[in-house]
């Protein structure tokens, strides 16, 4: 079997204005079940994807934030979130959806997949990474 | 190991060059095409920081969307240096991974 490759998927913008959000997620979906290493970044407005309480009852589109939430179940386990890009929006890690996983080496216990790390950090994910996809 | 990084938006438009330059680590090569190019433009109000992340990473402009725009040269930051498709192709090659800021 070929190597496996770390795959980061680099989201920037926020959920319904444009299609990229929803792509992404439908791309992350497909690579999670080719069980590659799969992590996801949200810097800038793509944090907004994660944020609590969205509502599309009025405008006539798919809310696929609780669709976030199936991720853990291909166990993807890394959603590395900008602090930075939160701060400069008024969020904070109270006011996202909540994505877990059942961690297999610690007794299938329940962890948040959801890390909050400052922007050094996301720029040592990116440069960590065999293959960076972006939307 | 280190990262081409392209940015295809306007900097007076979009966030995307700054975010790009923000998250680049050194040695890294930033490479601004199609719209991306007016981030190159001296004399701007983006110049002076895109001149000090210069000081880190290499910068790079796609001459044919420059000429399209009508960016000379002789209107570029100081140390952007043009490429052609065949120079972006060869930079693409030499660096380990594509990052594209949309």
């Amino acid at each position: 079997m070929a190597k496996t490759k770390k795959f980061l998927y680099v989201n920037r913008k926020a959920p319904y204005g444009t299609i990229y959000a929803l792509e992404s997620l439908e791309v992350v979906l497909i690579g999670a079940a080719f069980e590659q290493d799969v992590a996801l970044a949200f810097v800038d407005d793509g944090v907004f994807q994660l944020a609590k309480g969205q509502n599309t009852d009025g405008i006539g589109v798919k809310n696929f934030s609780p669709t976030f939430r199936a991720l853990g179940d291909y166990d993807v386990q890394k959603l590395f979130v900008e602090r930075e890009s939160l701060e400069e929006r008024g969020l904070s890690e109270a006011d996202l959806i909540e994505v877990v996983y059942e961690d297999e080496d610690d007794d299938w216990a329940e962890k948040s997949a959801i890390h909050v790390v400052g922007r050094a950090e996301i720029a040592d994910i990116m440069a960590d990474a065999d293959v960076v996809l972006s939307f | 190991m280190s990262t081409l990084h392209t940015v295809n938006k306007s900097p007076f438009a979009t966030q995307a060059l700054l975010s790009c330059l923000n998250h680049a680590k050194a040695g890294d090569a930033v490479l601004m095409i199609e719209d991306g190019v007016y981030g190159g433009l001296s004399g701007t109000g983006m110049s002076e920081i895109v001149t000090e992340f210069g000081k880190a990473v290499t910068l790079y402009i796609l001459a044919p969307d420059a000429a399209a725009r009508g960016i000379g040269t002789n209107r570029l930051i100081d140390g952007v240096e043009g490429v052609d498709y065949t120079g972006f192709v060869e930079l693409v090659a030499k660096h380990d991974r594509t990052q594209s800021w949309l």
